[in-house]
């Protein structure tokens, strides 16, 4: 308990201190303002502007920018899916692999394009290394740049007065990879060197076991990858064993630092928010409501694992912590990391649509593993993906305002924004999408054949395994909840045009949302205005956030997890 | 104020009416406008077959409880209706006491100078009539000819006559009412069933009725929820096969109607109808439901000063004697000189030496008293009694007077007349022939609790600009007394239309309050513009409310009624939304209790069977939307106390009450349902 508080307390209290004067600079590398950095990035911009034809001065309505969005992320998509294919006859390839089969590569092109990294592979037994730099690496950076990209333009919408423009996509996607994830990454990268990950492209190893037998360790540039897979809420490891693998995560010190990352950018940018907004409760109010559901979240699962299961203690296995072993639930931990860091770790990594994990959530007891459940349902908005996780918070912001905003007699209005019926239909366009695209799929896979067919565990945990990969695609998180067998043309297939649904059919929505805001003027606050900036709304968030979810996803989850953790009390398990 | 007397909320003829009504709403082409309510009325006619087939196939077992969850499902819908009946009864209730006023009047044409009857239904804009005493005016018109006395009780329910002349700004009349004394001509400004009265018949009784905004955006989220319920149960049915528990159509349906909001679904357009009727109610006839709505977002109010902050006129207040002068002496002659002076100024100084000194007003018609009028040039009245000279006047012009008679200026009489000038009043100095007596104090005087009033706007977060023609330092000085936020002094009407626009472009929006032809562009640019009914036909036409009683402080309660509007909407999407939690709890450990037997520990209400349990929650559903009906007529409470307090309180009881009263509402139809061995 003890432990937990500690443990949970240094990382919120880091998370904290990081967060603000990220989001200043954040805010300020937007708004094109003068930074440390500049005398260095300035003529690279210049330069990749030039070659790419890019006029940074020329800002876009919301249908450019989603335009622009949308034809950057398609392009890359097909070149990773070529690549993939192709891989076996170009550079970087010591293993000999061969090319990816059709469907896994369209998987995996859709899931890296749409920062969901879920991995239907071993990275380490499929992949060449130019495909992991050239083609995952590049994307894990420019899909988590075109995320801060939409965020930001998207605060424009909310902040702008009577404008017709919410920005530059190439000048705002050029801005987020070289002022913000290349140079955390540089760094990040050479710390976990220091810690001990391997970065080389040397040939895996042969080496001798201590009982003499042959094995065969992974090699390859790994730091580099590890850094922006948490950053960019990413999430797709250089192995398959993700951040449980020595190699990726190494040390207590790099799981936190790791942790750190993946909430680092998502924090920051509600304080971006509230300083483009003129008002910085309004970002410390979002910043709250995020941190308020995450630490109950790690609060319930570090508290599920640690009780453990209760059939153990009728076999007589001890489950109660002591000086030689962490207690609770260990079942798919690395003991490096003991429950807290795990069940802290998975919390986190399904907070924000990270996806790495450092322990099996498969192997969570059932109200553990709802927890990542849970958190990946609410829309992955608890910090949430880079850029992603603050227009999904602020959709539900709009939400809030319009649902409780007329109880104080006024037309709802955000940030002096009058919430009408074009702002309502997007948001609610947004909203609605999320679920479709996670239960009728997963009502499809529970009684298809094909579907069936993947699931490790019988009853309610096959159900459960079934609910979470579709939750996970669509909120491109790919956590990898584990045990199904997604390797199928079936799952490659109906994931990858999830992913795809869960990302562009939701920042469509979000955009034009912005683009609406942006158009109208701004009523100034007044004592009749709804307050946003203050511990009423942060509440008032918090449960509407919750009641959305709940009402949508409680039938399936009391199918899954709910049902699951009944019958462990009753005896009987899966 | 002659308040429309609001009638008992379940009065028997609108309760009958009501039910008669709500029979016919169920025509899916009327459901088809409220999306929540027609997904209701599908399903029950789906449960409905689904019953009649088991029935036909020889089924029974399950007979009598989907039997009840159809008729349930068919209650649910005709409770809704009811509700919107209701809410449109009251409205016809009144509109039928309007409609008796506009029987089949004959009406004097003037036609080349010749008087002939004709129906009043065949009048045409631009026609001339001419009524006498005792006839009711034909249509809605301009006296262009004439002043008569008009009894407007039909459409103001105040019998009080009120004065209706050619020119100015009471030239307005309206059909209906009736002429008591002289006569006058008047021009017809509307065809028949134009008029203002079929106009309000036709608002009172909903049936000019359109979607305002806000109500558009919430019933977009209501869709929008209605679609993610129906996902949720159209997947429930494979997630539950997987589990070995094949769902029936009953069960489904009975889950999606308790989860679609239905309780403010089926309670939204009552809640309009009845807002519009409570503005009816205070005697303000607004031309739109979004004018009522746009009333409740109103940032600024600019008010006249004149009749609305103060008293008509200015009054006497006080008489200040320079130092070797009694005060009575002093209020003596201020009487003297006033008795003749018929301007209300002049009455109340009269007035005030009577109340204060005991002066008699006298009787001057038998000495050689001769009066003196106020002339521009002069700016002073009075009277000469035999050789006495006493005139009472601006300060420069009364000194002038006394020093042309051989007077002196005290020296203590500067200081008087600028005390009073910075004060916001009018000082009028008196003087006796060469002698200078003293200074009359005037002072505008604000309207009793119209401070109060302020201040209660000022919570509701509205800012108030009082524009006034006065000059800065007196308007200021009322300003502050009155307790505006703002003012714009030696105001002309385009100063009016200038500020509601600067208001505008800073994203404000803007109510007004005039009656007069050169407020008309104001009334118009206005985001809520009201008229005064006894104000001229432009003025009319140009606003989006008219109050009946031309009464200036009438737009506080206009706002507040707004604002009670969408408090009510909010309240109950907020309460309908909590209340689904509860309903969770009932029905789905009853839905799988063969599945999942395990399930049982979430049926935290130990409902007493799966399908009481099923029930319950479609009869909660069903009755709440019964038992809302009061709120939504008459609306939530509204307190003006601020955005951040209201909300609190709002969220604690419709948002906490909402999750908590379903879970006891349910346990105790249970109770009943197992009781009376229904399920």
């Amino acid at each position: 308990m003890g432990n937990a508080i500690i443990q949970v307390g240094i990382f919120s209290a880091l998370v904290t201190a990081i967060s603000v004067p990220l989001g200043l600079y954040m805010a300020r590398v937007f708004a094109g303002e003068h930074t440390m950095l500049d005398p260095v990035l300035r003529p690279i911009e210049r330069l990749v502007y030039r070659l790419c034809g890019v006029h940074p001065e020329a800002e876009e309505t919301w249908v450019e920018y989603a335009v622009s969005m949308l034809l950057f992320s398609m392009v890359g998509m097909f070149v990773l899916y070529a690549m993939e294919r192709l891989q076996y006859y170009l550079p970087l390839n010591p293993q000999q692999f061969g090319a990816v089969a059709p469907d896994l590569a369209f998987n995996t092109a859709a899931s890296f394009t749409t920062n969901t990294n879920w991995q239907a592979y071993g990275g380490e037994s499929t992949m060449s290394y130019f495909t992991q730099m050239a083609g995952l690496a590049f994307h894990n950076f420019v899909s988590a740049a075109a995320g801060i990209a939409v965020a930001i333009a998207v605060i424009r919408g909310f902040v702008r007065r009577s404008a017709k423009t919410i920005g530059n996509f190439w000048v705002d996607l050029t801005r987020a990879i070289l002022w913000v994830l290349l140079p955390i990454s540089v760094v990040g990268a050479l710390v976990l060197v220091w810690q001990g990950v391997p970065q080389n492209f040397s040939p895996y190893a042969q080496v001798k076991t201590v009982e003499g037998a042959e094995q065969v360790i992974a090699q390859g540039p790994v730091a580099s990858q590890e850094v922006i897979k948490e950053l960019g809420t990413n999430g797709g490891g250089f192995f398959n064993a993700n951040s449980a693998h020595p190699y990726e995560n190494p040390t207590p010190l790099s799981n936190l630092l790791e942790m750190l990352a993946i909430f680092a950018i998502a924090a920051g940018l509600t304080h971006t928010f509230g300083q483009m907004a003129g008002d910085r409760r309004q970002g410390w109010a979002l910043f709250a409501t995020m941190g308020l559901l995450f630490l109950v979240g790690a609060a319930c699962a570090i508290k599920a694992e640690h009780r453990g299961n209760p059939q153990f203690a009728a076999m007589g296995i001890k489950q109660a912590a002591s000086a030689t072993q962490s207690g609770g639930n260990m079942e798919g931990k690395e003991v490096r990391f003991g429950i807290v860091n795990s069940a802290l770790w998975a919390t986190i990594t399904t907070d924000t649509s990270c996806g790495a994990v450092n322990s099996m959530h498969d192997s969570y007891t059932p109200l553990g593993g709802l927890i990542p459940l849970l958190n990946i349902q609410i829309g992955e908005i608890i910090f949430g993906g880079v850029g992603s996780g603050l227009y999904g918070m602020l959709v539900m912001a709009v939400l809030a305002v319009f649902i409780a905003g007329l109880m104080v007699g006024r037309t709802p209005e955000y940030l002096g924004k009058k919430i009408e019926g074009r702002e309502m239909k997007l948001a609610m366009l947004y909203i609605l999408i999320f679920p479709t695209v996670i239960l009728l799929p997963a009502g499809v896979a529970v009684v298809a054949k094909a579907g069936l067919a993947g699931i490790s565990n019988p009853g309610p945990h096959g159900f459960s395994q079934i609910l979470h990969a579709y939750s996970e695609a669509s909120a491109n998180n790919g956590s990898a909840f584990g045990g199904l067998n997604a390797n199928t043309p079936f799952y490659n297939v109906t994931l990858a045009i999830v992913m795809l649904f869960g990302r562009f059919m939701m920042k469509v929505p979000v955009l034009a949302l912005a683009g609406s805001l942006a158009a109208k003027r701004a009523v100034p606050p007044s004592a009749g205005t709804f307050p946003t900036g203050g511990a009423v709304f942060v509440l008032l968030l918090v449960g509407v956030i919750l009641i959305v979810a709940a009402l949508t996803f409680f039938p399936a989850d009391a199918l899954g997890p709910i049902v699951e953790h009944l019958a462990m009390m009753q005896g009987k398990l899966f | 104020m002659a308040e429309r007397k609001a009638s008992a909320l379940w009065d028997n003829q609108i309760v009958k009416g009501a039910l008669v009504e709500s029979v016919r709403k169920f025509d899916p082409r009327i459901q088809a406008r409220n999306p929540v309510m027609f997904v209701v009325e599908v399903t029950a006619l789906a449960v409905t077959m689904i019953l009649v087939k088991n029935i036909l196939a020889g089924r029974t077992s399950l007979v009598g409880f989907e039997l009840q969850i159809a008729l349930w499902l068919w209650f649910t819908v005709g409770f809704a209706n009811f509700a919107e009946a209701m809410a449109e009864g009251r409205g016809k209730a009144q509109a039928d006491n309007l409609r008796k006023t506009r029987t089949q009047t004959q009406a004097r044409q003037i036609k080349q100078g010749q008087e002939i009857m004709v129906p009043a239904t065949s009048l045409r804009r631009d026609d001339v009539v001419m009524v006498k005493a005792g006839e009711v005016i034909p249509g809605d018109g301009e006296v262009i000819e004439g002043v008569a006395a008009v009894n407007e009780a039909a459409i103001t329910g105040e019998s009080a006559p009120v004065i209706r002349e050619s020119g100015g700004d009471r030239s307005a009349v309206t059909g209906g009412t009736t002429v008591i004394s002289d006569w006058i001509k008047v021009r017809i400004t509307a065809n028949p069933g134009e008029t203002f009265l079929d106009r309000m018949i036709g608002l009172v009784e909903g049936a000019q009725r359109q979607k305002t905004p806000n109500e558009i955006a919430l019933s977009i989220l209501l869709a929008g929820l209605t679609i993610i319920f129906m996902l949720v149960c159209v997947s429930l049915y494979p997630f539950a096969l997987y589990g070995g528990t094949t769902l029936t159509l009953p069960v489904l349906v009975a889950l999606l109607v308790c989860l679609i909001p239905t309780t403010i679904g089926g309670l939204l357009s009552a809640i309009g109808i009845a807002g519009m009727d409570r503005l009816v109610q205070h005697n303000v006839l607004a031309m739109s439901g979004r004018a009522v709505e746009a009333a409740g977002d109103v940032d600024t109010l600019l008010l006249d000063k004149t009749g609305t902050i103060t008293l008509g006129n200015r009054m006497a207040t006080a008489f200040l004697p320079v130092l070797d002068v009694r005060v009575e002496d002093l209020a003596d002659a201020a009487q003297l000189a006033s008795l003749a002076d018929e301007t209300p100024e002049g009455r109340s100084i009269v007035v005030l030496a009577k109340r204060e000194y005991n002066l008699r007003g006298r009787e001057l018609m038998d000495t050689d008293a001769r009066f003196i009028p106020f002339t521009a040039q002069t700016r002073m009245s009075g009277v000469d009694i035999g050789d006495r000279k006493i005139r009472k006047g601006a300060a420069d012009q009364a000194v002038k007077f006394a020093r042309e008679h051989g007077g002196a200026t005290p020296p203590e009489l500067a200081g008087i007349v600028e005390r009073i000038a910075k004060g916001g009043g009018t000082p009028l100095v008196v003087v006796d022939g060469a002698r200078v007596l003293g200074v009359i104090h005037l002072k505008d005087i604000i309207k009793e609790g119209i401070k109060e009033r302020f201040a209660r706007l000022r919570a509701m977060g509205l800012r108030t600009v009082m524009i006034t023609g006065d000059n800065p330092l007196t308007a200021a000085a009322i300003a502050y007394e009155a307790g505006v936020d703002d003012f714009r002094a030696e105001a002309t009407p385009e100063t009016k239309l200038a500020l509601i626009r600067e208001e505008q472009a800073q994203g404000k929006l803007v109510a007004m309050i005039g009656d007069g032809t050169n407020d008309a562009p104001a009334l118009a640019q206005a985001d809520v513009g009201i008229a005064m009914n006894a104000g001229t036909q432009a003025a009319r036409e140009a606003g989006n409310m008219v109050d009946l009683d031309s009464n200036p402080t009438k737009i506080m309660e206009v706002v507040e009624i707004g604002k009670q509007l969408l408090i009510t909407r909010g309240a109950l999407t907020t309460f309908s939304i909590a209340n689904d939690v509860a309903k969770y709890f009932a029905i789905i450990p009853a839905m799988f209790v063969i599945g999942y037997p395990e399930l049982q520990s979430l049926n935290v209400m130990h409902l007493a069977t799966p399908q009481s349990a099923i029930l319950s929650a479609v009869i909660f559903n069903a009755l709440i939307i019964i038992a809302l009906i009061p709120l939504a007529l008459r609306g939530v409470r509204y307190r003006p106390v601020g955005a951040a307090s209201m909300l609190t309180r709002n969220l604690l009881i419709y948002g906490l009450g909402g999750v908590i009263v379903p879970f006891i509402g349910i346990k105790a139809i249970d109770l009943i349902v197992a009781a009376l061995h229904l399920a």
